[in-house]
């Protein structure tokens, strides 16, 4: 059985804001499907004892005093943008969504 | 779309409301969450990111340590558990408020979890289950160009300014209430008002509603007694405490109208209107999964030393609650009298005033009169009346000094909420003053008991009633500042008559 569907690699293109065409769904839902399974073999030598591992370094409690660092200049922070406007990051408007929390 | 809403009254005797509140808190910290960017509410656009918060391509993020110091306090001032080990993850989502296309949050190990808070609604406690509180990041401004109300819809381009984006944010999410009947719109407004009072205890953030350091969301729904809870609604862009109450209040009535005529209602986030005071359909909502949160990658966990908790525990001020008991013990006031001082926002003003100098008896009168009243004329919260504790403790002050009396206090305290200045400002400006210098008033007295020898003799003969007419001629030659009573004794006291 494949890893994932069809239909689940149209829902994450859509999520991704990416336009797959047809053809590329059949592509890449069996590109990924193999990497899914290369990757799912970890799960068959992963025993009980063997907890999930989110970070490669056995580090906690890495913090940061709270003390003011220099920032970037307006210019420097627009420099890598598309376009700019008013001083802000210029984009494209937002289709049929609205305002996020 | 005009439909007639039924009346709230009858909404609440067929239906039973279930809320519950996710409130956002910025923190008041130097510096954002994840990276030295200082955090201070204005500036120029773009003038406070670093690579880290633009989400530039090699930086990574270091956790600010005074944010995790302020959600542990904020945790344990909820009564929650604080959590051994949890790690952030990441929130994915493509809306350009993040320039990472993601957001660092905290989804199943929130940092602090289970606690609660006790508000009191109509004499009553009600306890408040708290679900979660977590840490996250604020996002950017997004300004919608092209449309003509600024608003997203009809807008041709967006125009982003990252400032806000990674200040630090705690989210503190209430389990659903049940059960609060035709006082849920209360209930709602009592918890962030006493949430909004305990954090601003702390210190750790200046929570103020219209700057947007405290938001808030309300879910709402409603079921038919004894049946499944009702499908919730999401109303956001509540931006004041009277707005919490105004927003569940006209949530409740809509979703009535919708199910009286047999429809259903739909789970969607919806925008309250401040103006109109009702919401309307906004963006429809991608489910948790839609977000694909996993475990953030750039930050190690966080696993608080017991001892740092502990110690955080033991260092806690005193809480807004215990607080409010003890002044209501120094006030000499009775349960239902401190329950009037709370539901009028009072408690901190009065608090303040007492302390600049005022009785507890004067400062309650002015701020629960006059002050109250006003408030309530103009729709808006007491605090932002316009008059300060330390300028009533100044207009009282004046009254103590009899320099005004009690209905000229009135018009200074009229003035002040004008704008007009301070009370001896106006007390200037409108030339309003007890004559109170006894020789000035005393020579006033017998001028007009010589220029009105048949009224004096009337007195003087027993027809102490005729008094009256002394007193109005006094009160025109001081043009009406001198005190009624005061000029009455005066009066009798140089006629020889025993009043």
């Amino acid at each position: 059985m494949a890893a994932i569907s069809r239909e689940e690699v149209a829902h994450l293109a859509r999520l991704s804001r990416l336009a797959v065409t047809e053809e590329e769904l059949d592509m890449f839902a069996g590109q990924l499907d193999v990497i899914l399974q290369a990757v799912a073999q970890v799960g068959e030598v992963a025993a009980a004892d063997i907890p999930p591992t989110s970070h490669s370094v056995p580090l906690t409690n890495i913090f940061r005093e709270d003390v003011v660092t220099p920032c970037l200049t307006p210019q420097e922070a627009l420099s890598g943008a598309p376009d700019a406007e008013d001083q802000r990051f210029r984009v494209p408007r937002i289709l049929s969504e609205d305002v996020a929390s | 779309m005009t439909t007639t809403l039924p009346a709230y009254d009858e909404v609440v005797a067929r239906y039973e409301p279930v809320i519950g509140l996710e409130t956002h808190v910025e923190l008041g910290t130097n510096t954002k969450m994840f990276c030295g960017c200082p955090t201070d509410f204005g500036g120029e656009p773009n003038t406070r990111v670093c690579p880290v918060c633009l989400g530039l391509p090699g930086s990574l993020p270091v956790a600010n340590k005074a944010a995790i110091e302020a959600i542990i306090r904020i945790g344990l001032a909820l009564n929650c558990s604080i959590a051994e080990w949890c790690r952030f993850a990441r929130k994915n989502y493509f809306y350009p408020d993040m320039p990472k296309n993601f957001q660092i949050s905290q989804y199943d190990e929130p940092i602090c979890v289970d606690g609660y808070l006790d508000v009191e609604v109509g004499g009553e406690t009600v306890r408040i289950e708290i679900e979660r509180v977590h840490l996250e990041e604020d996002t950017g401004k997004t300004l919608h160009v092209g449309g003509a109300t600024g608003r997203i819809h009809g807008a041709t381009e967006s125009l982003v300014d990252y400032n806000r984006a990674g200040i630090p944010l705690v989210e503190i999410v209430t389990k659903p209430i049940p059960g609060t009947g035709a006082l849920a719109p209360d209930v709602a407004k009592a918890y962030v008002t006493e949430l909004r009072d305990v954090i601003r205890t702390l210190g750790v953030s200046d929570v103020r509603m219209e700057e947007g350091s405290l938001r808030c969301d309300v879910n709402t729904s409603l079921n038919l007694p004894g049946q499944e809870w009702g499908t919730r609604t999401e109303t956001k862009n509540v931006n004041s405490l009277r707005s919490v109450e105004r927003a569940v209040r006209s949530e409740m009535l809509r979703q009535a109208s919708v199910l009286d005529a047999g429809g259903r209602i739909t789970q969607e986030t919806r925008h309250f209107h401040e103006d109109s005071g009702d919401t309307t359909p906004g963006r429809s909502k991608e489910t948790a999964t839609d977000y694909r949160y996993f475990p953030e990658p750039d930050l190690v966990p966080i696993a608080p030393d017991p001892a740092w908790v502990a110690e955080l525990k033991a260092a806690l001020p005193e809480l807004p609650r215990v607080h409010r008991r003890r002044l209501q013990q120094q006030w000499g006031l009775s349960d239902l009298d401190m329950q009037s001082v709370l539901n009028a926002g009072a408690v901190e003003l009065i608090e303040a005033t007492v302390a600049a100098g005022t009785t507890p008896a004067a400062a309650r009168k002015w701020w629960l009169g006059e002050l109250s009243r006003r408030a309530n004329e103009s729709g808006v919260e007491l605090a932002q009346i316009g008059a300060t504790p330390a300028q009533v403790a100044e207009l009282q002050g004046l009254v103590d000094a009899g320099k005004l009396n009690d209905k000229m206090a009135r018009t200074v305290l009229e003035g002040v909420v004008d704008g007009e200045g301070s009370p001896t400002e106006i007390m200037a400006s409108r030339g309003l003053e007890v004559v109170s210098d006894t020789g000035a008033l005393t020579a006033a007295v017998d001028e007009a008991i010589a220029a009105n020898p048949g009224i004096a003799d009337k007195i003087r003969s027993g027809k102490v009633a005729a008094v009256g007419a002394l007193v109005g001629a006094v009160m025109k030659t001081t043009r009406g500042q001198a005190d009624a009573k005061t000029l009455r004794e005066l009066i009798l006291e140089r006629l020889g008559v025993q009043g």
